[in-house]
């Protein structure tokens, strides 16, 4: 019986990645061979160079980059802040203002998008790269995230750092940051992959090659004229999940703890 | 003063929240009352006409009972493979690493990516698909171009990616398990399958509503691989709740009628929470 359920989940395994093997097969040889196996096939980078130089892609890399490395660093200047005023200060209406915290855990600016969308044309920053950002940068699950770990530093730590003259900040900086990287690294993971991948809303926002992040810029490529030639989209559509696949082909163990981390609360 | 320093370290927070979460649901709902903004002028209170238009609009219908379908697919399908994947990776089960690589890798690339080599795999003649049924000697068929089978299609990419998501926190409370459990039922001569339907099962139900309300969530909140794959069609088979806010929000501009199905939408998601609420209340502690 177990020789039989290792069996079973190899086959489920294997089915698992084979819709990714059969893109790095089209995309890693010439398009007679996109649906053709045969063994004698040969390998080409065509299909790639021909994707880059088709559509600036090297733009839309900058812009995601940018994008996820401002929503990132702006999700832990806040999240830390007010995770920080949750978990240890006593202050009128903290209680009320946790839940309407939580509330975005339920309803995500995904969903908000036609009313977003308006906020951000009367602040007069449309197709810019803030504007993808902007509805995410106070984040539910990170200010929740930091706060359960907040609360698990000992009082004494803190009050140590106090009787020494630090300050709120300071104690802040120098005793509950350091005690929480674990969480940081776990949170900063989850957030990348998700802005990094973040399709819809950015769609929605951008107009133009300067502010369009690679998922949409992947999209006007692929429904443009390239029409019906697979080995190019394959290759463009590999191309734009790349930074994530290998970074997380190289710190699997990290990605999965992190995830696994940043679910338990 | 501490309060007043506790309020200022949730200014920045709130204040953002409050702009982009609490006012858009307010402003919303007060949207859904009126019609769209024309040129400049403030938009002139319809009352409940937003509302009857919705009634007698068959696409919203149509995407409501397909979303419904989608979520009815997606999450049990889902959460029943994340724990069976986290049983077996779980397990000292031979190439475990390989199979959690496997299971997960979905997981971290991007949905209009994997759409996208989706959309190969069902082209019709010559896609994957085809050429496996082809082989096995089936009849051609356009999987994403037939009303009957095109929404079952979209729902298996979202199994696919989201499957190996939820194995992960699967994973996390199968190893928070202690190891006593399992040697306490084998001494009792209790089978595999007993201990699981008995032991692991129970003490995995905190995880199974997390994980259930994610999904729900995320049936209602994800909709890239339908603007890559389908558009919603054929013949709105596929059009799903926020596909079709979408697309009268930014198609056709018509944004007192696109509040008026959010609000649609809000109240589904507000359900979800309150029934997640009962539910912790009620059945889930074990400690």
């Amino acid at each position: 019986v177990r020789r039989l359920e290792t069996f079973a989940a190899w086959i489920l395994g294997v089915l698992w990645i084979l819709p990714l093997l059969y893109a790095f097969w089209t995309a890693f040889h010439p398009p007679a061979y996109s649906t053709h196996f045969a063994l004698a096939a040969p390998l080409t980078l065509e299909n790639f160079q021909r994707a880059w130089d088709a559509a600036p892609f090297a733009r839309y890399f900058l812009n995601s980059f940018v994008l996820v490395t401002m929503v990132l660093a702006a999700q832990l200047v806040l999240c830390t802040l007010a995770a920080y005023a949750f978990a240890r200060f006593a202050f009128p209406g903290r209680d009320i203002a946790f839940l309407l915290v939580l509330v975005q855990l339920m309803i995500m600016p995904d969903v908000l998008i036609v009313e977003n969308y308006r906020t951000l044309g009367r602040l007069g920053i449309l197709d810019s790269i803030p504007a993808i950002g902007l509805p995410y940068m106070a984040s539910a699950f990170g200010i929740f995230l930091l706060r359960q770990t907040f609360k698990t530093v000992p009082r004494e730590l803190d009050e140590a750092a106090r009787v020494e003259g630090a300050g709120p900040l300071q104690v802040l900086w120098k005793v509950y940051v350091p005690l929480a990287r674990p969480v940081y690294l776990a949170y900063g993971l989850v957030s990348v992959s998700y802005h990094w991948n973040n399709f819809l809303w950015p769609l929605i926002v951008t107009s133009s090659v300067t502010s369009r992040p690679v998922t949409v810029g992947l999209q006007v490529f692929s429904s443009g004229d390239q029409g019906v030639d697979w080995s190019v989209i394959t290759a463009a559509t590999l191309m734009t999940s790349g930074p994530l696949l290998v970074a997380f082909l190289l710190f699997q163990r990290q990605f999965v703890q992190s995830f696994m981390r940043a679910g338990i609360r | 003063v501490r309060a007043v320093y506790g309020w200022l370290l949730l200014l920045p927070s709130a204040a953002l929240l409050g702009l982009f979460t609490h006012w858009p649901v307010l402003g919303t709902i007060w949207a859904s009352f009126h019609a769209t903004p024309r040129a400049g002028k403030p938009a002139p209170f319809v009352g409940l006409e937003n509302y009857a238009v919705m009634v007698a609009d068959e696409v919203f219908w149509k995407s409501l009972v397909n979303n419904l379908w989608y979520a009815l697919a997606t999450v049990p399908v889902s959460i029943a493979l994340a724990i069976l994947m986290a049983l077996w990776v779980n397990s000292a089960m031979r190439g475990r690493t390989w199979l959690r690589m496997a299971f997960f890798t979905p997981t971290v690339l991007p949905m209009i990516a994997v759409a996208n080599i989706w959309l190969f795999f069902y082209t019709p003649q010559y896609g994957l698909l085809e050429q496996l049924t082809g082989a096995l000697g089936f009849a051609s068929r356009n999987w994403l171009g037939d009303p009957a089978t095109a929404l079952a299609c979209v729902a298996v990419v979202a199994i696919w990616k989201e499957a190996g998501f939820f194995m992960i926190f699967y994973l996390a409370a199968l190893q928070s398990i202690p190891p006593s459990l399992a040697e306490a039922a084998a001494l009792e001569g209790a089978s595999r399958a007993y201990y699981f339907r008995r032991v692991v099962f129970p003490l995995l139900m905190p995880t199974t509503l997390f994980v259930m309300v994610n999904a729900v969530i995320n049936s209602f909140r994800l909709v890239d691989h339908i603007v890559v794959m389908t558009k919603g069609g054929p013949n709105n088979a596929t059009s799903l709740l926020l596909y079709h806010i979408y697309n009268v929000g930014f198609s056709y501009w018509d944004t007192g009628y696109a509040a008026a199905l959010t609000v649609v939408l809000l109240a589904i998601l507000a359900a979800v929470a309150v029934g997640q609420f009962v539910l912790l209340e009620r059945k889930v502690h074990y400690q």
